[in-house]
């Protein structure tokens, strides 16, 4: 088989005093071997955590109330606690959305990288320490022997998200999943970033799930798109599909309120916001915010139709329109 | 007399470590970081100057000196006039109202104890007369100019997401009704939605209270949005300083060119200009002499070997290239 990663019918809840939010539900997606694909969204739409989810980093009030994850074929919700800690070091890792944070800050980074290397990847000290200055450069940091013996803190927030790449990919993980891992860069770095995780995917057949909102990112290295709102997946596109045919007004929405440098556009903010996601309406979440809504919108939720090969969307909307013309 | 005049600044960090050791004992001069080196530039009331540049070219440190954070090594920070660069936690405290910032890691920036809206009104109770019910329903304001639901007011930092945290943040420094605010990437964790509907915030306040920005940003496209002038940083200095439409339009200096041409734009398809610098970034630490892009400059010359000034070689526009002066004239 060729998928890498399947979600099955995820559903994450967070049981709070006034009820349970509904952050992530009844997601399906794969990512196939050597694939990257692009979860985009609204803020609060959850793909972060999806992600956290996937590896099994949940912690109360959180809850994964239904679904499964299976990752090169095992079913990581059934592995002890023990197995799943080394499968996130050596074969699935994770650039969080919080570099600074995410860093120890009593360790310089040299050291946090070279301690994973010998854990991990069972490198003695000398060659981990290698590594460490050749993952260092990977990333673009400048003069590494010397930020080797750095603390985060001493570091520009730029340079601790690299960190955090250097770390992810130093193992050479067969998943891994970036969240906003370009977000604190500047375009040039940003650039050379995308480049590595290609190589990654590329070279050594990894499956990527780059968690981003920026599209500019997305159009320049994803093979497909997924888009979350509100908690549910409502569209997976390839790429080019998804920016040439968007089907779910959600996600053309998304495409017209982009920024761009290569032209003056207006912009156009999506009107309404993400619906509380506490005892979130039954039918469609978009529902509130959309130019289309029709009754059975409120009452059911849509299924998820293909639009086109490897195209699917879930919105009665579109079906409606297809039929139509 | 601009809001925000900021002359020859410098913030240079000791490196530490063993060789800082070493040095001390030799009794050398300890080994320093230069992350900014004689920056100067003004910030008019009411406007929005954008200041961007590579990762670690030191953006934040100029920020972090500005709001009086760090204590620059020299140079001058004038505020409405006054010389803020050297004074004291306690003399600072009358500008910390006028002066805000958002910081670029909305995460370790929040207090992790307190909750959303103790959070934003902390800053009322620090900074404003307002007495209990004035200060919940402008908590309440702010929360829904900024986009939050109000269900997300009695949660922690850790259970909200990045893009929440970091509206939580902007919520936080327009509070107070401030004159001048320091965004360090404020809208980079946000979605283009909320994004869009931040920059339309931000523009509000300006147009409505007169506020001005420094808005530091990586995304081009919003730095292009909102500023009227954009400062271009390289390495701990400014490169190149003009107003946005030009500076968009014809980047001038080299590094602004091979900036410009590394935006990803939102299209699989279209095209762009490579000009493409050579090289690694070199560090702060070991700075060349001369002009500073000079390894990686596809344009470099003999003469960039002496470090080129800031010229003004059109009205309002500022360049630090030989070459480029040397054409303009
Ligand atoms: N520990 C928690 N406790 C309660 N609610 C939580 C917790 N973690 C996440 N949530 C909620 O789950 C929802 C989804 O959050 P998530 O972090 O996945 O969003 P996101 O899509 O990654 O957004 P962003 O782009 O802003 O990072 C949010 O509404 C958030 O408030
Ligand atoms: N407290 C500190 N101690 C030592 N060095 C520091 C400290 N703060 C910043 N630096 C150094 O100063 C330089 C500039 O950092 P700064 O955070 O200003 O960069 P930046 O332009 O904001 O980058 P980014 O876009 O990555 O946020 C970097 O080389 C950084 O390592
Ligand atoms: S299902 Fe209905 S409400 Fe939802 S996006 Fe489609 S048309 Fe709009
Ligand atoms: S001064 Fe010389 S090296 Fe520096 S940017 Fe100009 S041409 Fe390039
Ligand atoms: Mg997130
Ligand atoms: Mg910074």
């Amino acid at each position: 088989m060729t998928e890498m990663l399947e979600i099955s019918d995820l559903t994450v809840h967070f049981q709070i005093n006034q009820g349970a939010i509904e952050a992530v539900d009844h997601i399906n997606l794969t990512i196939r071997r050597g694939e990257i694909l692009g979860l985009v969204g609204e803020s609060g739409s959850g793909k972060s955590v999806t992600s956290f989810a996937i590896l099994r980093l949940i912690r109360p009030p959180g809850r994964v109330v239904s679904g499964s994850v299976h990752f090169d074929g095992i079913d990581l919700g059934s592995l002890p606690e023990e197995q799943m800690r080394r499968m996130r070091g050596a074969k699935i890792a994770m650039v969080s959305q919080t570099p600074r944070t995410a860093l120890n800050p009593l360790l310089t980074v040299g050291r946090q990288i070279s301690r994973l290397l010998m854990v991990h990847a069972g490198l003695s000290t000398r060659e981990a320490e290698k590594r460490m200055l050749e993952m260092l450069r990977l990333v673009r940091i400048p003069a590494p022997e010397k930020r080797a013996n750095q603390y985060p803190h001493q570091l520009s927030g730029g340079m601790c998200q690299r960190v955090m790449i250097a770390m992810a990919l130093a193992t050479s993980p067969q998943l891994l999943l970036a969240d906003e891992p370009t977000t604190g860069l500047d375009v040039s770095i940003a650039a050379k970033i995308l480049d590595l995780l290609r190589e990654l995917s590329t070279k050594t057949g990894a499956a990527i799930m780059l968690v981003t909102h920026d599209l500019g990112v997305v159009a320049e290295i994803c093979d497909r798109v997924a888009v979350m709102h509100a908690g549910q997946l409502v569209e997976c596109a390839p790429v080019r599909d998804l920016f040439h045919n968007p089907a779910h007004p959600y996600t053309k929405a998304l495409v017209r309120s982009i920024p761009r440098v290569d032209r003056d556009v207006v912009l156009e903010p999506i009107s309404g916001s993400v619906p509380s996601l506490i005892n979130p309406p039954s039918g469609c979440r978009y529902a509130g915010r959309c130019e289309w809504t029709m009754d059975r919108c409120r009452v059911s939720r849509p299924p998820m139709v293909e639009a086109a090969p490897g195209h699917v969307v879930a919105c009665y909307g579109f079906e409606e329109r297809r039929v139509t013309c | 007399m601009s809001l925000v005049e900021i002359r020859d600044l410098q913030m240079h960090f000791p490196l530490g470590g063993i060789g800082g050791t070493l040095a001390r004992l030799r009794g050398q001069a300890e080994p320093v970081l230069r992350a900014v080196d004689s920056v100067s530039f003004d910030v008019e009331a009411g406007e929005t100057l954008g200041l961007v540049g590579e990762s670690g070219c030191g953006k934040s440190t100029v920020a972090r000196c500005l709001v009086r954070l760090l204590k620059p090594t020299a140079g001058s920070v004038r505020y409405a006039g006054k010389q803020i660069a050297t004074l004291d936690a306690q003399a600072m405290r009358p500008f910390r109202r006028d002066i805000q910032m958002v910081f670029q890691d909305p995460t370790a920036s929040l207090n992790p104890r307190l909750s959303v809206r103790s959070m934003v009104e902390e800053a009322l109770t620090l900074h404003t007369k307002f007495d209990a019910k004035e200060r919940r329903a402008r908590v309440e304001e702010l929360m829904h100019e900024v986009g939050l639901g109000r269900d997300l007011l009695d949660s922690y930092p850790h259970e909200l997401s990045g893009g929440q945290r970091q509206r939580v943040n902007i919520a936080r420094a327009i509070a107070t009704n401030p004159r001048f605010v320091v965004l360090d990437e404020p809208t980079s964790a946000l979605d283009v939605s909320l994004r869009s509907r931040a920059i339309l915030l931000l523009e509000k306040l300006r147009e409505h209270l007169g506020l001005s920005y420094l808005f530091i940003s990586h995304d081009l496209a919003t730095v292009k949005y909102l500023a009227s002038r954009v400062a271009v940083m390289y390495l701990g200095s400014i490169v190149e300083l003009s107003d946005t439409r030009d500076l968009f339009a014809k980047p001038l200096h080299p590094y602004t060119r091979a900036l410009l041409a590394a935006v990803p734009v939102p299209d699989p398809d279209a095209r762009r200009d490579d000009f493409t610098l050579a090289g690694e970034i070199p560090s702060p630490i070991d700075v060349e002499t001369g002009c500073r892009l000079r390894g990686r400059c596809p344009l470099a010359k003999p003469i960039c070997a002496e470090k080129p000034p800031l010229k003004e070689i059109a009205p309002g526009r500022f360049v630090a290239c030989h070459l480029v002066a040397e054409l303009s004239s």
